[in-house]
């Protein structure tokens, strides 16, 4: 105890303390102040860690202090490679979450499955997680396969699931959240912005053979031929899988499209863009608009063969914005600086939130008042992408950018759409 | 008549094989499992057909057929259809374009009911389907293959050109078959509700008890002199020949009796599961069933239905409590028994308990044990 600090605590006594010891005013004023602290901690308390009989009355997997979910994605397998982005994002949420209180005043505890790319093991994990660990939601599936195989799961036991894929559409169940966009939300604007910014007249539709892409491309054929009044030059689908483009790019040379709009996934678009440009076709010379790029995918295609060309989505790594820099910081320092954050990254990263927001609102875990909850319309959260809002439909209402890809794998955003409306079910398509 | 009896058992230790498998699954699965893990085992179970399948086939037949899920596949797409159908009423699929097709017919701009479905709307004409359908494509197969003498390894070459040739018909295909997403969102059979926990115990039992059956009717082939023929064959194919017999007949007959077999897996599958998928036929799927042989024995038909159960237990074990590593778990399992154990479980069986068993066949007996000796 130094000098100086002796005289000042003394007087400091003398003045306060022992000048007026039995002053009845000055009692209840320390009574008061001491109180506050207390009388708010113990509302805090009492307001985010409601009583669990009465915030869960169907028997989830919730105790006073922990709430159990689960994180179904494939871990092993052909779709390790995209999912492992969405596990990571999901349990950064999850981390955050915890670390700022949890939902109601419970922390998150996760339980991880591996659907090993398989669809019925994707349905079998999900009745796992809901009839033996009672989880109060489900972060997972990634292909509309292995959405579709655990939906039925899913209406049975009651469950929830949040899905982060953009994806065909089609489908609204009150059991899932689609996080990712649905086909119109994707496909609409990003039409528009080619047809008035490239002036593109002719198009040459090519995906891979399945749901979405062939979903995907019968909404752009019809708006195309409709509303833009252009032409559908060539139409193509390539097995999943499929490695050759030899045949599809002699035909691209011979039609001359303005544009290539191209719905190629997974592993084939390596060698589909690698052939385009062993062909001489580049972002120089060739407009060319993809739906399933995202930085995961940059990363395996390789800048060089990318540059140049366009992805139309819903987020993008380099979206130049305090919140997005921050989530991007905290993504590398917990998943390392290489760790590439794409569309369905970020919209795996809105789940938890979107979920702690609707159980907050509902103030139950209960299936039934979270889905209340989130069809109330009254659910925003303000993610990565910017704000996104939980519309009725379960879908998000959010925007759609178009990113022109650069030598190093990530994209420079050359265009924002205005908030667009999730339309599952599009009439006339 | 006891003479008969004695064949679907397979004799007294046979009997006794049969009644452990039995108890383990009528009494002591469903005594011990909740609902959720009994319907697992229902699934693996439908597997176990698959695994008996390529017991007679490969086993005693001495052809390896790497297209056994073709099989499993064309029996649960022939349930899978009707159940469908049954659930793609116009009232429950009123928002579509088309209402009253499926779905996924709907998302790829199919108008029409496809001619080949319309049947499908009859569930006698399903069952009979899921017997005649595979058994036709197996004879055409066996046909072609085994008239012309194809065998050994260019047979199970071709049969996993078959496995892969049918699966991307399935997945191209996808306005008819649903594609790589299957035929999914199955709800009732005949209005009666597959998905309630009563409808699992019962599709659980009739399971069973159609395994159990198999097993006994391939012991009967087997007790009979084709049985013998086809271990003479397996053997030395030519000496059997050379006696008269006509070696590719028999070729085929067993073939398409493990076509059907696998078919009433796959059948099964699609009832208890709720979806059939193009997973099913495919090369690897098809391998997989071979190991389900393997590990179980692929001499032994109630051991097969044991190696189903332990792989798959394996694989769900595993990868629940190692989600990223259970695959290399699962690798070395394999290599472990194929180093250690090369006839499987009915080899470590037949080494260190079948004589415990015997005598215990033998205190069952009139005899007692000394005379017997």
């Amino acid at each position: 105890m130094s000098k100086k600090e002796m005289p000042q605590g003394t007087a400091f006594q003398s003045e306060v303390g022992a000048g007026h010891p039995s002053s009845p005013l000055r009692r209840k004023l320390v009574t008061a102040i001491a109180g506050i602290p207390l009388i708010s901690a113990s509302g805090l308390v009492l307001a985010a860690n409601p009583p669990t009989a009465k915030i869960n009355t169907t028997k989830l997997a919730v105790t006073d202090t922990e709430v159990t979910v689960g994180i179904l994605h494939s871990a092993t397998g052909t779709m390790a490679i995209s999912e492992t982005g969405a596990i990571q994002a999901e349990k950064l949420a999850i981390d955050q979450i915890n670390a700022t209180g949890g939902v109601l005043g419970r922390k998150i505890k996760v339980i991880q499955e591996d659907g090993a790319s398989d669809w019925p093991t994707f349905a079998e994990k999900a009745k796992k997680l809901l009839e033996e660990n009672h989880v109060a939601a489900i972060f997972g599936c990634w292909t509309s396969a292995s959405r579709k195989a655990v939906l039925p799961v899913l209406e049975r036991d009651n469950g929830l699931l949040y899905y982060p894929t953009f994806y065909e559409g089609l489908e609204q169940s009150k059991n899932v959240v689609y996080t990712g966009q649905e086909a119109t939300q994707q496909v609409f604007a990003g039409l528009d912005w080619v047809a008035k910014e490239k002036k593109a007249k002719t198009f040459y539709l090519i995906g891979s053979d399945y749901i979405w892409p062939r979903t995907t491309m019968k909404l752009a054929r019809k708006y195309i031929e409709t509303v833009l009044h252009g032409k559908v030059v060539g139409e193509e689908y390539a097995a999943l899988g499929s490695t050759d483009f030899g045949s599809t790019i002699n035909k691209i040379r011979l039609k001359k499209p303005d544009v290539i709009y191209a719905a190629v996934v997974g592993g084939s678009n390596v060698s589909w863009f690698k052939q385009l440009k062993a062909a001489g076709i580049n972002g120089q010379n060739q407009t060319l608009l993809t739906l399933s790029v995202t930085e995961d995918e940059a990363k395996g295609i390789g800048g060089e063969n990318l540059a140049g060309f366009y992805s139309a989505m819903k987020y993008f790594q380099s979206l130049d914005t305090p919140r997005n820099k921050e989530f991007v910081k905290q993504f590398k320092a917990k998943w390392g600086a290489t760790a590439p954050i794409g569309d369905v990254t970020q919209a795996a990263y809105e789940g938890p939130w979107l979920w702690k927001a609707a159980v907050e609102m509902a103030g139950s875990f209960d299936t039934d008042k979270v889905v209340k909850a989130e069809e109330s319309g009254k659910i925003s959260y303000d993610a990565p992408e910017g704000m996104v809002y939980l519309e009725p439909n379960h879908h998000l209402k959010t925007r759609l950018r178009i990113g022109k890809w650069r030598n190093d794998g990530q994209a420079d955003i050359v265009y924002t759409s205005d908030y667009i409306m999730p339309n599952p079910f599009p009439k006339g398509y | 008549m006891q003479a008969i009896f004695n064949k679907f058992l397979g004799g007294k230790s046979g009997a006794i094989e049969l009644l452990i498998l039995s108890a383990l699954i009528f009494l002591l699965l469903p005594a011990t499992l909740d609902i959720f893990r009994l319907n697992l085992v229902g699934k693996y179970l439908t597997y176990a057909f698959a695994a008996v399948s390529l017991v007679m086939v490969w086993g005693y037949g001495g052809v390896l057929s790497l297209g056994q899920g073709v099989f499993f596949g064309l029996g649960g797409y022939c349930m899978a259809m009707f159940l469908k159908l049954e659930a793609s009423d116009p009232v429950s699929t009123a928002r579509q374009t088309t209402p009253g097709i499926p779905d996924f017919m709907d998302w790829n701009q199919v108008t029409h009911l496809p001619l080949f479905w319309v049947p499908f709307h009859s569930l006698t004409f399903t069952i009979i389907a899921v017997f005649v359908v595979p058994t036709v494509f197996a004879y055409i197969i066996g046909v072609t293959m085994f008239k012309r003498r194809v065998g050994g390894v260019y047979f199970s070459i071709i049969t996993q050109a078959i496995a892969a040739i049918l699966t991307i018909l399935v997945v191209g295909q996808q306005g008819w078959t649903g594609g790589i997403n299957g035929i999914t969102d199955l709800k009732t059979l005949h209005g009666w509700n597959i998905n309630t926990n009563s409808a699992k115990y019962i599709l659980y039992y009739v399971n069973g008890v159609l395994l159990i059956a198999t097993i006994m009717l391939c012991r009967y082939v087997l007790a009979s002199k084709l049985g013998r023929l086809l271990l003479a064959m397996r053997d030395r194919e030519d000496r059997v020949r050379f006696s008269g017999y006509d070696v590719a007949s028999f070729k085929i007959f067993t073939f398409c009796l493990g076509a059907v077999i696998s078919a009433i897996g796959g059948a099964m599958f699609t009832l208890q599961v709720g979806f059939m998928s193009p997973s099913f036929i495919g090369i690897v799927p098809s391998i997989e069933m071979v190991i389900f042989a393997a590990i179980g024995g692929r001499m032994s038909l109630v051991g097969a239905v044991y190696g189903t159960l332990l792989v798959n237990y394996g694989k769900t074990a595993f990868s629940e409590s190692f989600p990223s590593l259970w695959l290399l778990l699962m690798g070395a399992m394999f290599i472990g028994v194929v180093m250690f154990f090369p006839n499987g479980l009915a080899g470590l069986y037949d080494t260190y308990l079948k004589g415990y068993v015997s005598k215990l066949g033998a205190m069952f007996s009139r005899k007692p044990v000394g005379q017997q000796a």
